[in-house]
């Protein structure tokens, strides 16, 4: 047997664990998990643990809707903060009767993804700002009521807030999640936690794990956390800001000291395709019809498909490094919320990213200008385009893709384009406050 | 099956058509009254083990780098075998000796080519009675942390530690040498084992886990080497 099933089954009885929770996640990004008992662990290592897919988003099929789910051994945590501490956690991969991966499995297209780029040399490295509001009324059904009035920075240590943000940062390292900074962020009752760097597959299940623990814990004192991605208009909504970097066996590929802003002609290509793809990737990284009221001017949230050192309206930033340290040279993007599938918003970072690569795109010249002010006149001279409006215009964008296409795989690709579509036409038809209020004393 | 007189039988490494001494080896052995088996990959001690078990292995390290390694590779191997195979003994050139003082994890005894014949058996003999009387040893303790290398747990500070299978395979390596700085590129050499794209970022992530999970009061405990690497020392 492979030493690693040893060593987690070893684990269980030493541990007395008496539950192990089998993580995977659907198509639209969400948490589902089988839970199996110890005397199953085995079997479930060596034969998956089988199930009926037909009622999870984006698994089922015509035909056939078994799969089975392997758990992966490298991903075996114990959940402090659940059950006393004797309940584990393994992340799945989904794989059909006959043995191949299922296609239908976030998991193995970020795999796939990944292999690919691997074949050329290079290995993603991910680091997210998670954003994220807490609210004071535990029931989401409620309307959404601030828990606190603090600003970026702000030291409010009394308040239940910043108990609850560290408590899950606590739980969060004892996890192996390490937590680079966490902060009060801009809007009243809005946190920020920045994870640290890992690779992409890993970061992706970190994720995951972060937005449970960060809304169990909240549930716990009877308060909600939200990941939606502009829960309240007029105030800032909650982006998660990806920094991303390519190492091979050299190290750092998007590192070179002689380049503008010390990035490599590799970091300018992958940027490049980043921003060629931009329309067409960001249905994927940012899936709901309430992503796009982020994504508008005023509230430090890109619009304009651009690049910068500095500037924190573009859509891609490249963060000053320290002379000495090249392994920190990283590229920013700005536009994906905290709501997507980090899995398939990875992959098709990582498909348009290499793309630029492959084909030796050229990066546009830097936009150094507030782009907030900027008027559509002026960008047609500048020759800025924007990220796209709506969700529908997004999914316009990426079912013309052929490289989300190819990133996601057919099935995927399919179910999700169909499911989105429905959303859409479900909010088109949907009449708001904000109408009546405008309309009906008028007309 | 009756346990009897059974003729010990080991497993003989060495490179097929090299003059590692693998020739040498096996006579020394049928003279010796032992049985051997040539094997080319860990995977094989699990194809060709006899009935009564493998006695233990007898590796012969090739002068050449790439053999050399691979060689080392089935040292690692046969010792994480779902069955391990202990009883390593290597022989190994008078110029490579150095190759010894970072895997003593890896073998239980080494003997230089070209070898005597008696002093080959004499060495057999003593390792097959260690490994008979005293076992291994089981813990590892360094400051607070303690490694129980049978269990698999870790303890810090007398409360449990846990760590993933990787996390855990780093932290005993670095504990089994304390105080010595290993590179990153030996650390993933020799704690992975195979080429992992991303590469030594790697060692990086795992670092930075272990110190998150040992908290802010232990983080200390590995420790940083300027354009060096890692080690774990309990001193600040």
């Amino acid at each position: 047997m492979d030493p690693q099933y040893d060593y987690v089954l070893k684990a269980v009885e030493e541990r007395r664990v008496r539950l192990i929770r089998l993580w995977f996640t659907d198509v639209l990004g969400q948490l589902k998990s089988v839970a199996i008992s110890p005397a199953e662990l085995d079997s479930a290592f060596e034969e998956g643990v089988h199930f009926d897919g037909s009622a999870i988003d984006g698994f089922s099929r015509v035909q056939e809707s078994d799969v089975i789910a392997k758990p992966d051994p490298t991903t075996f945590e114990l959940m402090p903060w659940a059950d006393g501490g004797s309940t584990a956690r393994m992340f799945c991969d989904i794989f059909n009767h006959d043995g191949t991966p299922f296609t239908g499995d976030p998991r193995h297209i970020l795999r796939r993804n990944l292999a690919s780029a691997a074949k050329e040399g290079y290995g993603l490295f991910t680091a997210p700002e998670m954003e994220f509001f807490y609210f004071a009324d535990g029931n989401p059904n409620h309307p959404p009521e601030l828990l606190d009035s603090g600003s970026f920075f702000d030291l409010t240590t009394s308040d239940v807030a910043s108990d609850l943000r560290r408590r899950t940062i606590t739980v969060l390292e004892t996890m192996g999640i390490p937590v680079e900074y966490s902060f009060h962020e801009d809007s009243p009752s809005q946190h920020e936690i920045d994870l640290r760097y890992t690779d992409a597959l890993t970061m992706a299940d970190q994720i995951m794990t972060f937005r449970l623990v960060v809304r169990e814990l909240a549930m716990e004192q009877n308060r909600y956390a939200s990941f939606m991605p502009k829960p309240i208009a007029g105030i800032q909504g909650s982006g998660m800001h990806l920094h991303l970097s390519l190492f091979d066996e050299n190290g750092n590929a998007f590192h070179d000291p002689d380049k503008q802003y010390g990035l490599s002609d590799v970091g300018r290509a992958f940027t490049a395709g980043l921003l060629r793809h931009a329309h067409e990737i960001t249905a994927v990284t940012n899936q709901l019809v309430n992503s796009y009221k982020r994504l508008v001017n005023g509230f430090e949230a890109p619009v304009w498909i651009s690049w910068a050192q500095q500037n924190r309206s573009a859509l891609v930033r490249v963060p000053v490094t320290k002379m000495d340290k090249p392994s920190s040279t990283r590229i920013e993007l700005r536009s994906p919320d905290p709501s997507c599938n980090p899995y398939l918003a990875f992959s098709v970072i990582v498909a348009a990213g290499m793309k630029g690569i492959r084909e030796g795109y050229e990066l546009p010249a830097e936009l150094r200008q507030n782009l907030a002010e900027l008027s559509p006149a002026d960008a047609a001279k500048l020759g800025v385009t924007s990220l796209p409006a709506s969700l529908s215009d997004a999914l316009d964008a990426m079912e013309r893709s052929e490289l989300v296409h190819e990133a996601l795989g057919e099935h995927t690709f399919e179910w999700f384009l169909r499911n989105k579509r429905a959303e859409w036409t479900d909010y088109k038809a949907h009449v708001s406050p904000w109408e009546l209020q405008r309309y009906l004393p008028s007309w | 099956m009756v346990a009897g007189e059974q003729q010990a039988i080991f497993a003989v490494f060495s490179d097929p058509d090299g003059d590692a001494g693998g020739v040498e080896v096996i006579r020394t052995l049928s003279m010796a009254g032992f049985g051997c088996i040539e094997v080319g990959s860990a995977s094989d001690l699990i194809r060709s083990k006899p009935a009564n078990g493998w006695a233990g292995t007898i590796v012969a390290i090739a002068e050449d780098d790439a053999k050399a390694a691979t060689a080392w590779g089935f040292c690692r191997d046969s010792r994480k075998l779902d069955e391990p195979v202990m009883n390593t003994l290597v022989l190994i050139s008078g110029s490579n000796l150095p190759e010894l003082a970072e895997r003593h994890e890896q073998f239980d005894d080494f003997i230089i080519a070209p070898f005597h014949p008696s002093e080959f058996e004499a060495r057999l003999g003593h390792m097959l009675w260690r490994s008979g009387q005293a076992p291994g040893p089981e813990t590892v303790e360094i400051g607070p942390l303690a490694l129980n290398l049978e269990t698999y747990q870790a303890t810090l500070a007398n409360k449990p530690l846990d760590l993933t299978y990787m996390e855990y395979e780093l932290l005993k390596f670095l504990a089994l040498s304390p105080s010595k700085v290993f590179s990153r590129e030996v650390l993933l050499n020799r704690v992975w084992g195979y080429e992992y794209y991303g590469g030594a970022r790697t060692v990086d992530v795992h670092v930075r886990r272990l110190r998150a999970k040992f908290g802010e009061e232990h983080a200390h405990l590995i420790q940083t080497v300027r354009s060096v690497g890692y080690k774990l020392d309990q001193t600040r």
